[in-house]
């Protein structure tokens, strides 16, 4: 159909413009003008001549080689669950899914807890440890990403290498490999983004000998009040990494092939692939179980058998009459809720006005889509110090202003909304607009019956996934927060900083709060599926 | 000369071929003609290596290969939707065979060469495989099926998913590459013409199921 005669059927532009100005406005005064913010900073520090970097070289070393052992291995151990779970349809098969994604969507200081509670003691304030627990994390990205490239390789091709002369390596190696290396690619660039850029994890495993450049960030900022130092080192590693952005995707662009249609799983035949699906379920069963129910038994062991006082003790801020315990075990669960409603209902919000945008004005959209993609390729504690020395001054002095906290939780969630609801946009078929416009519906009100009423339920799952965000967020509160408004991360990485074994046991029951209530947020908005291989 | 007897294969409880036997003689082109579903497609991957089999014995030259790795068998299989390798080219994917049997590269580029001409495609060494047409893959795939000199070759429904025209038209070039080849082939089709077309011996499915032929 001709521009022209298509657009009788448009939005009008006002109101796209209209719809598109609010998700502007945020991502312009949220994240582009604090991290502007911050990088103009550096630079004004950089021209006075103060050196920021000291010990930093060592810090940078340690932060990339973690981070590559890290992606390699997740890459090695991921391979064959994302083999088994896209090949092979078997019973319980979709729960096998959902528990390999149990990880991702933890929070970052639940899964460092678990570790904690799970690794001997002389594997706490490693590097190993830190590695294992990313390893965990990130097993559901190439589940993700590999198993749905998997699930389109048709089960024949390695079958023809074989009956040409290849041995099964062979047949990997130069068939399935290649195939699978866009997959492979983007696998790795997240995964090495998430390890690079890890400080739940990190802080509370890597302990304070190991530092991340995260960690070394969060520390100069919030510790020794170097805001202008943390401010260089995040320049330093929003550079980085852009670097490892850019190589990744020009990797994968290398790497891609067309393959078209899809083999889809297929039951298991043969006596060594039932063993073999037995076997990878079992393991992948284990391997998601064990820290957890470690989480949950450390949390009635208070260093003398088994009891409920760390339990019982959650609402009371004293270890003992006149000895504080520097949080509100408790009162820091209501704060967590709090802020997650709100994120909630200000990523869904801006989410669906920024993805209706984009849907029906391409140019506008392309600008609008990238812009919003941004606060994905910044580190969160990125994000929370640019907010900490942009918000200091009048007429913008909001440091202390409480709403500030979940607004950038809402920034980091964003993406994740307007993702969710624009795949559901674009598939709905243009016809279905033009039958309104026929039945008598004006552009506005065809768009309000057909699209608006499409996105219930990746609303649904947005707000969700908004809400698990801001409930596990720890990188820019750690920056952001205030005395007496902890959430329930900062409350948890306070208390494990605490000696004795109470707190500790506290703070695991307090991991063990945060994992049911985003489990729960998880399971009630759905995503656990929409992050499975896809089905063919 | 190919003999396969007694072959059992089982999915769950389900004998998807129960006593299958078959005999091939050296240079015979033999189809075996059937329904869709029947298990034509599972005998030939039992026998060249690719299901291993509940029971039952295939021999190549009087030598058991029952338990041998697809690999190590020489046998060639064109599948019934080509599986070419997306990631290489179209001499690339018939290279793939002699590479794989660790031929010099210039008796690989000699033989490419050979077969591009065989099957028509002389020019067409470095194209890409997905843009080529269904007819030009279906000659890659038969091509690059012939490159190592298989001792038996298989063929799976070959010529399904082209238009009548086409179809016909490849009938009388793979009847005559595989003459001309002297190649000893095992066809399975559900198309009586393909069958009568290609092959110098027809045997029905139902013929195969117990006893032999």
């Amino acid at each position: 159909m001709d521009d022209h005669r298509a657009a009788l059927n448009r939005l009008p532009r006002w109101f796209v413009v209209t719809l598109a100005a609010a998700p502007a406005l945020f991502i312009a005064g949220f994240y582009a003008w604090p991290v502007t913010n911050l990088l103009w900073t550096t630079v004004r520090r950089a021209n006075g001549g103060g050196s920021p970097f000291g010990h930093v070289g060592a810090i940078i070393w340690f932060t990339t080689w973690q981070a590559v052992v890290s992606t390699v291995l997740t890459l090695l151990v991921g391979l064959l669950p994302a083999y088994v779970l896209a090949r092979y349809s078997f019973r319980g098969r979709r729960v096998l899914v959902a528990v390999t994604t149990v990880p991702f969507v933890l929070p970052t200081v639940v899964v460092g807890a678990a570790f904690l509670a799970l690794l001997p003691q002389s594997w706490h304030g490693s590097a190993r440890a830190m590695i294992v627990a990313h390893i965990f994390f990130n097993i559901a990205v190439v589940v993700r990403l590999v198993g749905s490239m998997i699930t389109v390789i048709p089960h024949d091709l390695v079958g023809a290498a074989r009956t040409l002369g290849a041995s099964p390596i062979q047949a990997a190696r130069l068939v399935l490999i290649p195939l699978l290396a866009p997959a492979l690619w983007s696998a790795a660039a997240v995964i090495f983004l998430f390890s690079f850029t890890s400080f739940g994890v990190a802080t509370l495993l890597g302990g304070p000998t190991n530092p991340t450049l995260e960690v070394e960030i969060a520390r100069r900022a919030t510790q020794l009040g170097d805001v202008g130092g943390a401010a260089t080192l995040s320049a330093l590693q929003l550079g980085l990494l852009a670097v490892v952005v850019v190589w990744a995707t020009r990797g994968q662009r290398r790497s891609a092939f067309e393959l078209k249609g899809a083999a889809g799983p297929r039951p298991a035949r043969t006596r060594g692939e039932r063993v073999m699906v037995a076997g990878v379920s079992t393991a992948v069963v284990l391997a998601v179980g064990a820290p957890i129910v470690a989480l949950v038994s450390r949390s009635f062991d208070v260093g003398n058998g088994w009891s409920m006082s760390a339990w019982s003790k959650l609402g009371s801020a004293q270890i003992r009459p006149g000895v504080g315990l520097g949080v509100d075990p408790l009162a820091s669960v209501g704060t967590s809720l709090r802020f997650a409603v709100v994120a909630a209902v200000i990523a869904t919000v801006i989410g669906f006005l920024a993805a209706t945008a984009i849907n029906t004005s391409p140019r506008l959209g392309k600008l609008l889509d990238a812009g919003l993609m941004l606060p994905l390729g910044t580190s969160a504690v990125t994000i929370g110090l640019g907010m900490l020395i942009t918000f200091d001054t009048a007429p913008v002095d909001w440091r202390a202003r409480w709403w500030l906290i979940p607004l950038g939780h809402a920034l980091v969630a964003v993406p994740f909304v307007v993702r969710a609801l624009l795949s559901v946009l674009r598939s709905i078929p243009g016809d279905l607009r033009a039958a309104a416009a026929t039945l008598g519906a004006t552009p506005v009100r065809a768009w309000w019956h057909v699209d608006a009423a499409a996105l219930r339920a990746p609303l649904l799952a947005g707000a969700g996934f908004s809400a698990a965000i801001s409930l596990g967020e720890f990188g820019a509160t750690t920056i952001l927060t205030r005395s007496g408004r902890e959430t329930l991360p900062i409350a948890i990485g306070r208390l494990l900083g605490r000696a004795g074994a109470l707190p500790r046991a506290q703070a695991f029951a307090m991991a063990t709060i945060l994992l049911a209530l985003s489990t729960v947020v998880v399971m009630a908005s759905g995503i656990h599926e929409r992050l499975g291989p896809d089905d063919a | 000369m190919l003999d396969v007897s007694g072959i059992v294969v089982r999915f769950g409880e389900r004998a998807v071929l129960d006593g299958v036997s078959l005999h091939v003689d050296d240079g015979e082109i033999v189809a075996v003609l059937g329904p869709s579903g029947a298990g034509k497609s599972t005998l030939l991957r039992v026998i060249a290596g690719l299901i291993r089999p509940d029971s039952g014995v295939v021999a190549l030259e009087g030598v058991e290969i029952t338990s041998r790795p697809a690999h190590l068998r020489n046998i060639g299989m064109m599948f019934q939707d080509e599986q070419l390798f997306p990631n290489l080219d179209v001499a690339a994917n018939i290279a793939f065979g002699p590479r794989m049997h660790r031929w010099s590269a210039s008796i690989i580029r000699e033989r490419v060469d050979e077969l591009l001409g065989v099957v028509g495609l002389a020019g067409f060494a470095e194209r890409r495989v997905d843009r080529l047409s269904g007819g030009e893959k279906k000659r890659v795939a038969l091509a690059r099926s012939l490159a190592p000199r298989p001792a038996v070759l298989l063929l799976d429904e070959p010529l399904t998913g082209l238009d009548r025209e086409l179809h016909d038209r490849l009938i009388g070039e793979l009847g005559a590459v595989l003459r001309t080849t002297a190649t000893t082939a095992v066809l399975v089709t559900h198309d009586r013409d393909e069958a009568a077309a290609l092959a110098g011996r027809v045997v029905q499915w139902s013929e195969l199921q117990r006893g032999g032929s």
